[in-house]
C-alpha cells in the first residue's frame, strides 16, 4: 500500500487579517538545516510593509480600545488554541530547525506558557505601573500607561532553538497594552511564524492587530524604522544587521527603540511598559 | 391586555442536576459529615432543594489538616506559573457552566435570574481570571521580592453574593499560594457545592479547595482551629467583632467585610434620569441584600420633592416575582428570618414618623417577598437611618450644602461605599475626597471588578478583596510582614521578629 | 440673531418661558436642563434590552410593531411604480397571511406623494382608524442646507400634495453653532406651513438627526426646542447619517417627552428612525417605550418606526409563530 500522498501548504503573509501572497510576487525557498526544500515563502517587499501598518493603525483603535479583560481573554485564547494546535509546531519547528522532536516540544511549551504570563499582564500593569499622585494643592492628579500605537518588531534572526519563541517573546508583550504590532519574522526559520498568524486569525484577534511579514530585515526594516505612521521599533532581532542605522532613521520621528539584544529576549514587566506611554491627568477638586 | 405584564419567560431548571443530599467536600472528595444534616430551600416557593451535611468540629479538623497536607506537598511547592494554569482552568469551567450556576444561584438564593446571569456569574469568572494572571508575578503585589503564602485559609462567606462571594475569598488565596477550607452560609450552600464538581473538573490537587457546609457552630470552630493561618470573613459587623475577638492574641491575619448603611447624595446638578436609576440600582439590586447597598438617599433639599416623585414614578415599573423569570427584578428575601427583620425594622421606621410608600407589587402566595420600600422625611436620628436593614427598604433624607452632606454621610459607625451624583467633576472628587467610605461611586452604584479594591473603614471590616490590594492580603513579605497584617497582643517566641510597616 | 431678538410667540414656548421670549431666554432654558450621564443612559437602555419577551406578549408586539411602522422609502430613484409597489406592500403586508395588520404610513419624498395617495385609494387615513397615512419628508431632506424659503416650499408643495405628516429636518448647522433661535423659529414657520386651507394641519416631525448632533445633552435640548417650537413627534434620525436611531438615544427622548406631559398635560410623539432592522431590536424598542413614557405611547398618534427591511423581519418572526418552523426571504415579498 503506497503511502499517502500529503497536500504540502502554501505560506504567505498575514496582513489585516487576511493571508495575501507578496504583492511583489517575490518567494524565497525556506531549507531544512540540510539544505532539503521545505517551502517557498513570500519575500515581503517595502509595500507589504506599508500595508501592514495600514492595516495595524486601522485595527489599533479597537483593540487599544477594548477593556484589559476583553484583550486578557483573548489572549489567553491564543494560548488554548496554540495548546491545541501543539503538534503542528513541533512538526514545523522539528522540520525547519532540525532540532528532535523533545527540543522542539520544549520550545512550543515554552513559547505557550510565555504568552500565558503576558497574557496575565493585561489587567494589572496599569495598577503596578500607574499611580494617584499627591501633588501639592486641591487637584485629584493620575498617571496611567496607555498603549503607544503600532510597534513594528525584527523579531530574533536564528536565535538557537528558537523561531517561534523569539517571536512570541517580542510580539506578545506588545499586545498586552493595546498596541497594534507588524513583524518580521525568522528569515530562515519563518514557518512558525505563519502558523502563529493562523492561531491569531482563530482566536478573536481583530484582524490587523497583528501582522506578520516574512522575508528579509535587511531589506524591510529600514522603510518600518524610517515609517512615519510607526510609534516604536523593537529592534530585538536586528543585531546581526546595519541596526545603528535603523535606530537613526527612527530618530527622526523620534520612535520608542528598543536595542538588539542576543537570543531571546527575557520576559519582563518592562518589555510592555516600553510600548506605553504615561498620561497624568489633573482634576480640580472643591466643594464650593 | 397590557404589554406591560409581559408573559412569563421562564428560564429553564432542566439545566441544573442537583443531588438529592450533598456531604461535605475534603481532600478532593465528597465525605459524610458528622453534625446534624439541614435543608436549603428556595426562599421564593420554600420548597426544598437538597440536604446540607453539617461539619463537626472533627469534620472542621480534618478539613484543615487536609488543607495544610496539600500546602505543604503541593501547593507551597508549585510554581507560580502552574498555579495560575488551574485558576485560568476554573475560570473556563465557570464560563462553560455559566447558565448552570446561574439558574441554581437563583433558586437557593432567591434573586432574580437576570441577576446572576448578567451579574454575578460572569464576575465569578472574571475573578478567577483575573488572580489567575496574579500567581506568577507575586514579586509585584507591593511586598517586595519573593513573598509568602499565609498558609491554610479560613474562609467564611454570606448568603447575598453566595458564588461571588466564593470566588472574591478563593481566587486570591490560591493565587497567593495558600489553601482554603471555606464555609458557604447556611441558606445558600448550593453554588459553593457545584464549584466543588468544578474543582474537581479542573483536577485541582486534593485539599487545596475544601468545601465545609453548616452553620453558626461550623464557622466558629473553623475561626478557632489552631491550624489555621488566616481568617477572611464577609458578614455582619456582630458576627465580624466576634471573630476579632476570637483571633486576637493569635498568629492568623484577619480580614473582615462587614455590614454597611451607605449614603447615596445626590445634588441638584445630578444628571437627573441616571441619579435615579442609579437610587434604584443601589437599594433595590438584589433586593438591597447588599452590603455596600446605597441605603441611605441624601438628596438636595432644593430637589428633594422632584428626585422623590421621579423615584416613585421609576419604582412603579419594577417587577416582582419568580427568580427564574427573565423579567424579574425583584426577587424573593432569602429567608424568612431576614424577612422578619426587614419588617421589624420598617414598622419602626413608621412609628417613628417617617412616610412610607412601597412600589405596588403583587405579592405571591408562597415565599418570602417584600415590596421595594422607601421612607421619605427621615431624620439622622432615625433607628431606619442608623441601623442596616439588608433589604430593598431606602431612607430618604435632606441636605442644604455640600459641607452637609458629607457631615451626615460620615456620621455612621460604617464606612463601606458612598455614592455621589452630579454634572460637577470638581465637586464629585472634592465630596470623594472626604467621605470615610471604602468604596466611592460617582454617577454609577454597585459596580465591581476583579481589578478594583472593595472593603470598608471603621465598623465596616478591614481589609481588601479586588486588585492588588486584594492579592497582598494574603502574602507577607520576606522578612514575614502582611499587607494587612494585624499587630498580635501577645507573640510566641518564634514570631518575635522585625516587623516591618505591620500594623494596620 | 442677536440675544435679545424676540422669536415667533409659539404657543408652548410662551406657556413655559414666559412672553419675553428671546434668543436668550430660550438658550437659558435648554442650558439648564438636567445634564445626561451618558454611561448611565446607555446602562439602563440595555437592561431595558434584557427584558425577554414571549409568547403572547411577542406576538402582540410584532403585530404592534407592524401598525407603528412608516414604511419608507427615500431614495433619489424612487419612482411612481417603485412607491405603488411599497403601497401594496405596506396594506397587505403579507399576502399567505391576512391576519396581518396594515402598516401605520408609508413615507415618501414630497414630490412621490400624489403617487402614494393614489396608490392608496380608499385605505388613505388616519392610522388610528386602521387607515394608512402619508407622511412626505420636507425641508431639504436630508441635508437641510438650503434657505428658509426653499425649505417652507418643500413643505407647502408636500401639504398641497396631500400629505397628512410632515418629516422635518432641524437645521443642524445652527444648532452646533448655538443659534438656538434660528432653529426654533424654522420649525415654528414650518409648522404654519403645514396649515392647510381648511384651517388643519398635517402633523409635524422634526428630526433632530442625532448622530449629527453627537452628544446626549444636545439632544435633549434639541428635543426640548423641537418641543417647545411646536412639533407634534420628535424623530431621531433621517437615516441618511450614521449613528441613526439608537437604543439610548430615543430612552432619552421619551424621558424628555414623559417629562413634557407631567409638565402640560400633553403627550409629543417619538419616532426613531434608521438603523432598526430586526424584530429583536424593535420589541426593544416597544419595551422602553411602556417602561419610560407608558404604554399609551404605543399607538400610532405617539408613536412610529421609522423603517424599510424591519418590516420582513417582523414578517418572518410573525409565520414562525403560525406554522412552527423558521421562514426564510421566499416567504416574504420584496416591496
Amino acid at each position: 500500500m503506497a503511502d499517502r500522498l500529503t497536500i504540502p501548504k502554501t505560506y504567505k503573509l498575514a496582513i489585516g487579517g487576511k493571508f495575501p501572497r507578496s504583492e511583489s510576487g517575490r518567494t524565497y525557498e525556506v531549507a531544512t538545516p540540510k539544505g532539503a526544500f521545505l517551502a517557498n515563502a513570500s519575500l515581503a517587499s517595502r509595500k507589504d510593509a506599508r500595508d501592514a501598518v495600514v492595516a495595524a493603525r486601522a485595527a489599533v483603535g479597537g483593540w487599544a480600545g477594548a477593556t484589559a479583560y476583553n484583550r486578557g481573554q483573548v489572549l489567553y485564547r491564543i494560548a488554548e488554541v496554540l495548546e491545541g494546535r501543539h503538534a503542528q509546531f513541533v512538526d514545523e519547528i522539528r522540520a525547519s530547525e532540525g532540532v528532535s522532536a523533545a527540543q522542539a516540544a520544549a520550545q512550543v511549551d515554552a513559547a505557550i506558557d510565555l504568552w500565558v504570563w503576558y497574557a496575565g499582564w493585561t489587567d494589572k500593569f496599569t495598577q503596578v505601573a500607574g499611580s494617584g499622585n499627591p501633588v501639592a494643592g486641591p487637584y485629584f492628579n493620575l498617571s496611567v500607561p496607555e498603549p503607544t500605537g503600532v510597534v513594528a518588531i525584527v523579531a530574533p534572526q536564528e536565535a538557537k532553538g528558537a523561531s517561534l519563541l523569539g517571536l512570541v517573546a517580542t510580539v506578545a508583550p506588545a499586545l498586552v497594552a493595546g498596541n497594534a504590532v507588524v513583524v518580521i519574522a525568522d528569515q530562515a526559520h519563518p514557518l512558525s511564524a505563519i502558523s502563529l498568524a493562523e492561531v491569531l486569525a482563530t482566536s478573536d484577534v481583530p484582524g490587523g492587530v497583528v501582522n506578520v511579514l516574512t522575508g528579509s530585515p535587511a531589506e524591510i526594516a529600514p522603510w518600518l524604522a524610517s515609517h512615519a505612521d510607526v510609534n516604536a521599533l523593537d529592534l530585538a532581532g536586528a543585531g546581526a544587521g546595519e541596526w545603528v542605522d535603523l535606530e537613526i532613521a527612527a530618530a527622526d520621528t523620534l520612535k520608542r527603540v528598543l536595542s538588539p539584544e542576543p537570543g531571546v529576549p527575557a520576559r519582563s514587566l518592562q518589555r510592555i511598559l516600553a510600548f506605553t506611554e504615561t498620561k497624568t491627568v489633573w482634576h480640580t477638586k472643591s466643594l464650593i | 391586555m397590557s404589554f406591560l405584564e409581559y408573559a412569563p419567560a421562564p428560564e429553564s431548571r432542566a439545566i441544573v442536576a442537583l443531588r438529592p443530599s450533598y456531604g461535605l467536600f475534603i481532600d478532593g472528595q465528597w465525605v459524610d459529615g458528622h453534625g446534624e444534616a439541614f435543608s436549603t430551600i428556595s426562599p421564593a416557593s420554600e420548597e426544598k432543594l437538597a440536604e446540607i451535611a453539617t461539619a463537626d468540629e472533627h469534620d472542621v479538623d480534618l478539613a484543615v489538616a487536609a488543607a495544610r497536607r496539600a500546602y505543604d506537598r503541593t501547593w507551597s511547592r508549585m510554581s507560580g506559573a502552574d498555579r495560575g494554569k488551574y485558576l485560568f482552568r476554573i475560570a473556563r469551567l465557570v464560563q462553560e457552566r455559566a447558565r448552570e450556576l446561574a439558574v441554581a444561584e437563583s433558586l437557593d438564593n432567591g434573586k432574580p435570574i437576570k441577576e446572576s446571569r448578567d451579574v454575578d456569574v460572569p464576575l465569578v469568572a472574571a475573578w478567577f481570571f483575573y488572580y489567575a494572571g496574579w500567581a506568577d508575578k507575586l514579586d509585584y503585589a507591593g511586598l517586595g521580592a519573593n513573598p509568602r503564602a499565609l498558609g491554610v485559609a479560613a474562609q467564611i462567606i454570606p448568603w447575598n453574593f453566595p458564588l461571588m462571594m466564593l470566588a472574591w475569598k478563593i481566587a486570591p488565596a490560591l493565587a497567593a499560594g495558600n489553601t482554603v477550607v471555606l464555609k458557604p452560609a447556611e441558606t445558600t450552600p448550593l453554588t459553593a457545592l457545584l464549584f466543588a464538581e468544578i474543582v474537581q473538573q479542573a483536577e485541582l490537587p486534593p485539599g487545596v479547595v475544601n468545601i465545609v457546609t453548616g452553620a453558626g457552630p461550623t464557622g466558629q470552630a473553623l475561626v478557632r482551629h489552631p491550624g489555621v493561618d488566616k481568617v477572611a470573613f464577609t458578614g455582619s459587623t456582630a458576627v465580624g467583632r466576634e471573630i476579632a475577638k476570637t483571633v486576637a492574641g493569635t498568629h492568623k491575619k484577619v480580614t473582615l467585610e462587614l455590614g454597611g448603611k451607605a449614603a447615596n447624595i445626590v445634588f441638584d446638578d445630578a444628571p437627573i434620569d441616571q441619579a435615579v436609576e442609579g437610587i434604584v440600582n443601589g437599594i433595590f439590586f438584589n433586593q438591597g441584600h447588599v452590603c455596600c447597598a446605597g441605603s441611605r438617599l441624601l438628596v438636595q433639599e432644593n430637589v428633594h420633592e422632584e428626585v422623590v416623585e421621579r423615584l416613585k414614578q421609576r419604582m412603579a415599573t419594577l417587577r416582582l416575582g419568580d427568580p427564574l423569570d427573565k423579567n424579574t427584578d425583584i426577587g424573593a428575601i432569602n429567608s424568612r428570618e431576614q424577612l422578619d427583620r426587614i419588617r421589624a425594622l420598617s414598622d419602626i421606621g413608621e412609628q417613628e414618623g417617617a412616610e412610607r410608600w412601597s412600589a405596588p407589587c403583587e405579592i405571591p402566595e408562597n415565599g418570602f417577598w417584600f415590596a421595594p420600600t422607601i421612607f421619605d422625611n427621615v431624620s439622622t436620628s432615625s433607628t431606619i437611618a442608623r441601623e442596616e436593614i439588608f433589604g430593598p427598604v431606602l431612607s430618604v433624607l435632606t441636605f442644604r450644602t455640600p459641607a452637609e452632606a458629607i457631615t451626615k454621610a460620615n456620621n455612621t459607625p460604617y464606612g463601606l461605599s458612598a455614592g455621589i451624583w452630579s454634572d460637577k467633576g470638581s465637586k464629585i472628587l472634592a465630596v470623594a475626597d472626604k467621605l470615610r467610605a471604602g468604596v466611592v461611586w460617582a454617577n454609577t452604584f454597585n459596580r465591581f471588578d476583579p481589578a478594583s479594591p472593595f472593603g470598608g473603614y471603621k465598623e465596616s471590616g478591614y481589609g481588601r478583596e479586588g486588585g492588588r490590594h486584594g492579592l497582598a492580603a494574603y502574602l507577607k513579605g520576606e522578612s514575614g510582614a502582611g499587607a494587612t497584617a494585624l499587630v498580635p497582643a501577645e507573640r510566641s517566641a518564634s514570631q518575635k521578629r522585625r516587623r516591618a510597616g505591620g500594623a494596620v | 440673531m442677536t440675544m435679545q431678538q424676540m422669536l415667533p410667540q409659539a404657543e408652548r414656548a410662551v406657556k413655559v418661558l414666559g412672553g419675553d421670549l428671546t434668543e436668550r431666554s430660550l438658550r437659558l432654558h435648554l442650558e439648564g436642563l438636567s445634564g445626561v450621564d451618558a454611561v448611565g443612559l446607555e446602562a439602563r437602555a440595555a437592561s431595558l434590552g434584557t427584558r425577554s419577551i414571549k409568547t403572547t406578549s411577542k406576538a402582540w408586539a410584532l403585530d404592534k410593531i407592524i401598525e407603528l411602522t412608516d414604511l419608507t422609502t427615500l431614495e433619489g430613484a424612487d419612482t411612481p411604480g417603485k412607491v405603488r409597489s411599497l403601497v401594496a406592500k405596506g396594506l397587505t403586508p403579507d399576502p399567505s397571511d391576512p391576519s396581518t395588520p396594515k402598516v401605520a404610513a408609508v413615507c415618501v419624498y414630497g414630490d412621490m406623494v400624489p403617487a402614494a395617495v393614489a396608490a392608496l385609494g380608499a385605505a388613505h387615513g388616519d392610522p388610528d382608524d386602521g387607515l394608512v397615512s402619508v407622511a412626505a419628508v420636507a425641508t431639504a431632506f436630508p441635508s437641510g442646507r438650503a434657505s428658509l424659503p426653499v425649505k417652507l416650499a418643500d413643505t407647502r408643495d408636500a401639504v398641497a400634495n396631500g400629505a397628512d405628516e410632515i418629516d422635518m429636518v432641524i437645521d443642524r448647522g445652527a444648532f452646533l453653532a448655538g443659534r438656538y433661535g434660528t432653529v426654533f423659529e424654522q420649525i415654528v414657520a414650518v409648522k404654519e406651513a403645514c396649515r392647510r386651507d381648511d384651517g388643519t394641519f398635517a402633523s409635524l416631525k422634526v428630526i433632530l438627526e442625532t448622530g449629527e448632533l453627537n452628544t446626549y445633552d444636545n439632544v435633549r435640548r434639541a428635543s426640548w426646542l423641537a418641543i417647545l417650537a411646536g412639533g407634534d413627534f420628535i424623530k431621531t434620525s433621517t437615516g441618511k447619517v450614521a449613528p441613526a436611531a439608537t437604543l439610548p438615544v430615543t430612552l432619552l427622548m421619551l424621558e424628555v417627552v414623559r417629562d413634557w406631559h407631567r409638565l402640560t398635560g400633553e403627550r409629543v410623539g417619538v419616532k426613531p428612525a434608521g438603523g432598526i432592522r430586526t424584530s429583536k431590536d424593535a420589541i426593544k424598542y416597544l419595551v422602553t417605550v411602556a417602561e419610560t413614557a407608558g404604554e399609551q405611547w404605543l399607538q400610532p398618534h405617539l408613536f412610529r418606526f421609522g423603517a424599510s427591511s424591519l418590516l420582513n423581519d417582523v414578517l418572518l418572526q410573525r409565520q414562525k409563530i403560525t406554522t412552527g418552523h423558521y421562514s426564510g426571504p421566499d416567504y416574504v415579498t420584496v416591496d
